[in-house]
């Protein structure tokens, strides 16, 4: 059985950024993706991110993973082993991990594991949802950025979130037609540059709307939408129905968190985190001490803190296995990172869930 | 349905490769998915539920939701969104939940 | 109201607007960010520090119209591309508007296009003088339109008249 020092599963922004962060400290890293190239859901951001430049700022999110991985290749010293098409199965808690690739199983013991799998999307209750045409927006994103094939001509996009609205822009920059943008909540979630980018391109965002039912035999055809009131309940009588083939859910991500489970993590649930997560140390270490988390398997945020949460996870996984140098420094420029990038009104709801995340802030 | 220019992105596609769905024939690019490729040729229905048979599309495109299980060379509920499409593949509606097939 | 609808109100615009004198000497940039999200880049883009420093990431852009000489690096850097710049110096009757615009087919020179404002609506008829689309700005290209002088801190947007 192999035993590497640090397994990390998941190569997105999180994952990615753990790498190198142990990989510096001089730590031997094998990072696992299921997917066949590394970037996790980077590899369909063909925006610019937000943030500062120690996050890419103002850099395209489908150029960061080569940006990483080009450091990873040069500062890793053969101490950087990437598995892709690899799935990680189990994770047991006497620290074994059960990998599968290409129908087959091996069994590896980390001395350390990160756990940074990502979220999955969440799902809306409405009649007619499991038509084909109803799509995840990361679903929709995979077809039109990843493959370059349309998802089809007509869209109605709901949620008013980031995804919602940024993914809203990228079906125009695809030239398909967005016919609206519905959100249930009076307000637009995501960052209101990304509501006037569409809007001046001619979608109108409807808030306090929702959908009551898609229609069509063998795929969409439609939907049927109507106004909410301030308790969330339709307004009879509002109902109006627009043509359609796609239905684009982006209501919001939860983290996954599948594998923490399995291994025993105490978590807790946190709807401003998105869900059940696991509560961990300023650290990033888990109520189990080889298990590491970060990114949004940790708690639902943009990628620039999954990046920061990587570099302490990685820091500190490699911290504890003797790779000591400078941590303490380090570990203050991190902080400070995901401090300032929390700090202001948009990390309202982060700083809310962190504080109530058992035992204060962010203490096992 | 393909994109031809996009703004930001460039489209290095592959290869064609041809796969049979159904006996029709199908094209997609090397490393393209069995079904990126469908969605591609305007195939919308990938399966159907099993109680009431309602059809199933393209939905999460990452191997999760087990819209699209198919079979393929004989094989049963592979996902083919995450499935690269391969020449000569022989890719089939499912019907029903499929057997365990053992692999030559 | 932009937080209901993605459209910025009339005193939100005002407020961002450069003075009449500033308006009489030449080009100069409005910047359109209105919430405070932890962003920074514009800042680092602008060679003349016309942006000031920021104490706090989620501090919003504060722009010396005085320092800026409306030479448009910014128009690019924003991740938000909520940054124009304005000439209402342009000619007698007409003021020159340089946008983002990261959509295909790009217009070219002369062509008539319609201008757009902030809600989608078409305001005016809209020339394209010049369209910028140097390797350094990243696949964000800037479109220069001319537009009737009152439309100046309307037209955020072109729809192409040959179609989209």
């Amino acid at each position: 059985m192999k035993k590497p020092e640090i397994a990390i599963v998941g190569g997105g922004p999180a994952g990615l950024s753990a790498a190198l962060s142990a990989v510096r400290q001089g730590a031997q890293v094998m990072l696992i993706d299921r997917d066949p190239v590394l970037g996790g859901q980077l590899v369909k951001q063909t925006h610019m991110f937000f943030g500062s430049k120690k996050q890419y700022a103002a850099i395209r999110g489908i150029d960061i993973p080569q940006k990483l991985l080009a450091a990873l290749q040069e500062e890793g010293n053969g101490k950087f082993d990437p598995r892709v098409n690899t799935t990680v199965l189990g994770c047991y808690d006497d620290g074994v991990l059960l990998l599968e690739k290409e129908d087959r199983a091996e069994l590896i013991q980390p001395r350390k594991i990160i756990i940074a799998t990502g979220a999955a999307e969440k799902m809306l209750p409405f009649p007619g949802n499991d038509l084909p045409g109803v799509y995840g927006a990361g679903a929709v994103q995979t077809l039109m950025n990843v493959y370059g094939i349309k998802p089809g001509t007509r869209v109605l996009m709901i949620g008013a979130g980031n995804i919602g609205l940024i993914v809203s822009y990228q079906l125009l920059q695809a030239g398909v037609e967005v016919t609206a943008i519905i959100e249930g909540a009076p307000k637009i979630g995501g960052y209101l540059v990304h509501a006037t980018k569409v809007r001046r391109a001619g979608i109108p965002i409807l808030t306090s709307h929702t959908i009551k039912k898609a229609y069509g035999c063998d795929s969409v055809e439609g939907a049927v939408l109507c106004n909410l009131d301030e308790k969330w309940c339709a307004v009879p009588g509002t109902e109006q129905s627009l043509a359609v083939d796609v239905i684009c859910l982006a209501v919001g991500l939860t983290p996954q968190t599948e594998l923490l489970w399995q291994a025993g993590c105490e978590q807790q649930y946190l709807p401003e985190l998105g869900g059940y997560v696991p509560l961990r140390s300023e650290k990033m270490q888990t109520s189990l001490s080889h298990l590491f988390v970060a990114g949004d398997a940790a708690c639902i945020e943009e990628a620039g803190s999954a990046m920061v949460e990587g570099k302490i996870a990685g820091l500190f996984a490699a911290a504890d296995l003797g790779y000591a140098e400078n941590v303490e420094a380090l570990n203050e420029t991190f902080s400070r990172e995901l401090e300032e990038l929390r700090s202001g009104p948009a990390g309202a709801k982060i700083r809310q869930g962190l504080s109530r995340l058992k035992g204060g802030a962010q203490v096992c | 349905m393909r994109i031809k220019d996009h703004p930001i992105i460039d489209f290095q596609r592959g290869k064609q490769v041809t796969f049979s769905f159904n006996g029709r024939q199908v094209t997609a690019y090397e490393g393209e998915t069995i079904a990126a490729a469908l969605h591609a040729a305007g195939v919308r229905v990938l399966s159907h539920s099993h109680k009431l048979k309602r059809p199933r599309g393209f939905f999460c495109a990452i191997g999760n939701c087990s819209s699209c299980l198919m079979q393929v060379n004989g094989e049963f509920n592979v996902r083919i969104c995450i499935t690269p499409a391969r020449e000569g593949d022989r890719v089939e509606m499912q019907q029903g939940r499929g057997e365990i097939v053992e692999k030559t | 109201m932009l937080e209901k609808t993605g459209v910025p109100d009339a005193d939100q615009i005002k407020k961002i607007t450069p003075s009449p004198g500033r308006l009489k000497k030449g080009p100069v940039a409005v910047v359109e960010c209105f919430q405070s999200i932890p962003c920074d880049p514009c800042r680092y883009a602008c060679r003349q520090e016309a942006i000031k420093e920021f104490k706090d990431i989620n501090d919003l852009p504060v722009i010396d119209h005085d320092l800026c000489n409306g030479c448009g690096s910014c128009i690019s850097k924003c991740p938000g591309l909520a940054i124009f710049v304005i000439d209402d110096t342009y000619s007698e009757k007409e003021g020159l508007v340089k946008l983002p615009y990261e959509y295909l087919p790009l217009p070219r020179p002369e062509e008539e296009e319609n201008g757009i404002d902030t809600e989608g609506w078409e305001v005016c008829s809209a020339r394209v003088v010049k369209v910028q689309n140097a390797k350094v700005l990243d696949r964000t290209p800037v479109v220069w339109l001319t537009v009737p002088r009152e439309h100046l801190m309307k037209v955020r947007n072109f729809l192409r008249k040959g179609g989209a």
